[in-house]
């Protein structure tokens, strides 16, 4: 089951917690996989651990040449792609009243233009190959709203929706569109909070722990996956129960 | 039928799944053929890589029968 041999992935924010957790277990299932972020020391330490069937390509999220560079060079490197994973994100968290322009454009073109324009780019190769899978690292905050994150929880709504809609588009060419909306989830950012601050988060998630990249990990896997491919234009919501949807 | 013709004949059969003797010039793709518009994206990719030429998206959007595809693809070879 779950089998990804010669299926070739780009993952982008591969860098961060959850997109290195994604990155790790689609190779584990056997992936071409081409890691995507910014800080390029980074990736070449993730790509050395991983071994072998593994390429690096830097790109920055907020610069549109470089957007519409990636999938191109991912494709030619790996020779095609099957599997895009947009995980990339930032935050410019502030309350709604002190929410100035830059901070909720560049949180909308980051986390919402850029999947657009990975989409775009990628779902051409698909199209002609009649398979691909698409996949949204989105947040429980898209779907539940958060103080403070009025641009954060716009951009995530923002990508459910659109992998909705493409979603219906792609399904008769066998590419499914699907998103993964993670709860709290132990990363480098939430190792910052105090015990306090922990204690307060856990009582909203009933499973009394907070998630693990390889929760969500699975989660992408599964849909990456030819088990998944009747999944199309859902949102798995990882997260312990703190958000029942 | 010139060769051009004869080719975009070709590809619109396999790609639609259509009777030969229905892709006549005149025969819309959409309304005639029954393909719905994201086979006219492909039917578009197709003739791009059959033929070696690029067209672009303005063009494609004017290009609603099997003649429009034949003059287009004519006019970039020539």
């Amino acid at each position: 089951m779950f089998d990804l041999t010669n299926k070739r992935a780009l993952v982008t924010g591969a860098t961060g917690g959850i997109g290195e957790g994604i990155a790790r277990a689609l190779h584990a299932q056997g992936a071409v996989v081409t890691l995507s972020g910014t800080r390029e020391a980074k990736l070449e330490e993730l790509a050395a651990s991983l071994g072998d069937r593994v390429f690096i390509q830097a790109a920055n999220l907020s610069d549109r040449d470089s957007v519409d560079a990636l999938v191109p060079a991912a494709e030619e490197k790996m020779g095609g792609l099957d599997i895009l994973v947009n995980n990339a994100g930032i935050t410019r968290d502030n309350i709604f009243m002190r929410m100035k322009d830059d901070e909720w454009d560049s949180v909308l073109e980051v986390n919402l233009s850029s999947t657009f324009r990975l989409c775009r780019a990628a779902i051409k190769g698909m199209m002609k190959r009649r398979s691909g899978r698409i996949i949204g690292i989105t947040s429980v905050v898209g779907v539940t709203g958060n103080p403070g994150q009025v641009n954060y929880s716009a951009a995530k709504a923002g990508m459910i929706g659109m992998s909705k809609s493409l979603a219906r588009e792609v399904a008769s060419r066998n590419i499914t569109v699907n998103t993964i909306a993670p709860g709290f989830i132990a990363t480098a950012m939430t190792d910052e909070l105090n015990d306090k601050q922990r204690e307060s988060i856990l009582t909203s998630v009933p499973a009394g722990r907070l998630g693990s990249v390889e929760d969500i990990a699975a989660a992408a896997v599964y849909l990456a996956s030819d088990e998944g491919g009747y999944v199309t234009g859902q949102t798995l919501h990882v997260n312990g129960g703190m958000a029942m949807i | 039928m010139s060769n051009v013709a004869e080719q975009v004949k070709k590809i619109v059969v396999e790609h639609l799944g259509v009777e030969a003797d229905k892709v006549t010039e005149s025969a819309s793709f959409i309304d005639d053929l029954g393909a719905d518009s994201l086979d006219t994206v492909e039917l578009v990719m197709a003739f791009e890589e059959a033929f070696g030429v690029e067209i672009p998206d303005d063009a494609a959007e004017t290009i609603q029968t099997v003649g429009d595809a034949v003059s287009f693809i004519e006019s970039k070879a020539n």
